[in-house]
């Protein structure tokens, strides 16, 4: 503790707020990963503990270790950028492996075709036709 | 000084992660269908690398990043082959 005490203030204080915010962050969204009813809007849920939360404390860890090395560590980005390309690609799987029970079983109910697409391209039709 | 306001501040995130890796696991153990608890295990691994590396700003040792590094990797994988599997077993059926 004796080396932490040699960090100057502000950069404590910056760490700290960065970590929490990155906590309460991915605590929100598993909340809402218990809270929402069904299963495509609970995909939507921990995206932000992916996005943001996993932002915030990866900046925190490299503000960190920066300022106790005394020189730039940077490593904590290639988690960052893995992070990122990844989980868009897991949960797109995941979501076409839902969407393809669902729609095998067709029990639950599973999301349509918006209708507002076809009244948009029917709206459009006749826009064009009275043009 | 410094020293406590990074102590308290690891606390304090520590147990929101440590909130959050509870209802993740509230998920996996009541989700209705498959998916809902491949969906709380990758949230689950996210909030463990997340713990990860408040374990290692705690402790100021880099051998925790490495640890967060490999567990972001499994996530994919675990999750990338689970999804899969969920597709194929259910066309085999």
């Amino acid at each position: 503790m004796n080396q932490l005490d040699a960090l100057p203030t502000w950069v404590a204080i910056i760490v700290a707020v960065l970590l929490v915010a990155g906590a309460a962050i991915t605590l929100v969204g598993t909340v809402g990963l218990v809270r929402f009813p069904t299963f495509y809007q609970r995909i939507h849920a921990p995206t932000v503990g992916t996005s943001f939360g996993a932002l915030f404390v990866l900046v925190a860890s490299m503000i960190f270790f920066t300022a106790t090395e005394t020189r730039p560590v940077l490593h904590e980005v290639l988690i960052l950028i893995f992070v990122s390309v990844t989980t868009p690609v897991t949960l797109m799987l995941l979501a076409r492996a839902a969407l393809y029970r669902d729609r095998l079983e067709s029990q639950n109910p599973t999301p349509e075709p918006p209708p507002p697409i076809s009244d948009a391209a029917s709206g459009e039709n006749a826009s064009s036709g009275k043009l | 000084m410094s020293a406590t306001i990074i102590g308290v501040a690891i606390l304090v995130s520590q147990v929101l992660l440590g909130a959050a890796m509870c209802t993740a696991c509230w998920r996996l153990l009541r989700g209705p269908r498959a998916q809902d608890r491949v969906l709380a295990l990758d949230s689950l691994y996210l909030s463990g690398m997340l713990m990860l590396l408040t374990f290692g700003i705690g402790s100021g040792k880099t051998i925790y990043f490495e640890a967060a590094l490999i567990v972001g990797l499994l996530s994919f994988v675990a999750t990338a082959a689970i999804a899969k599997f969920l597709m194929r077993g259910e066309i085999i059926e």
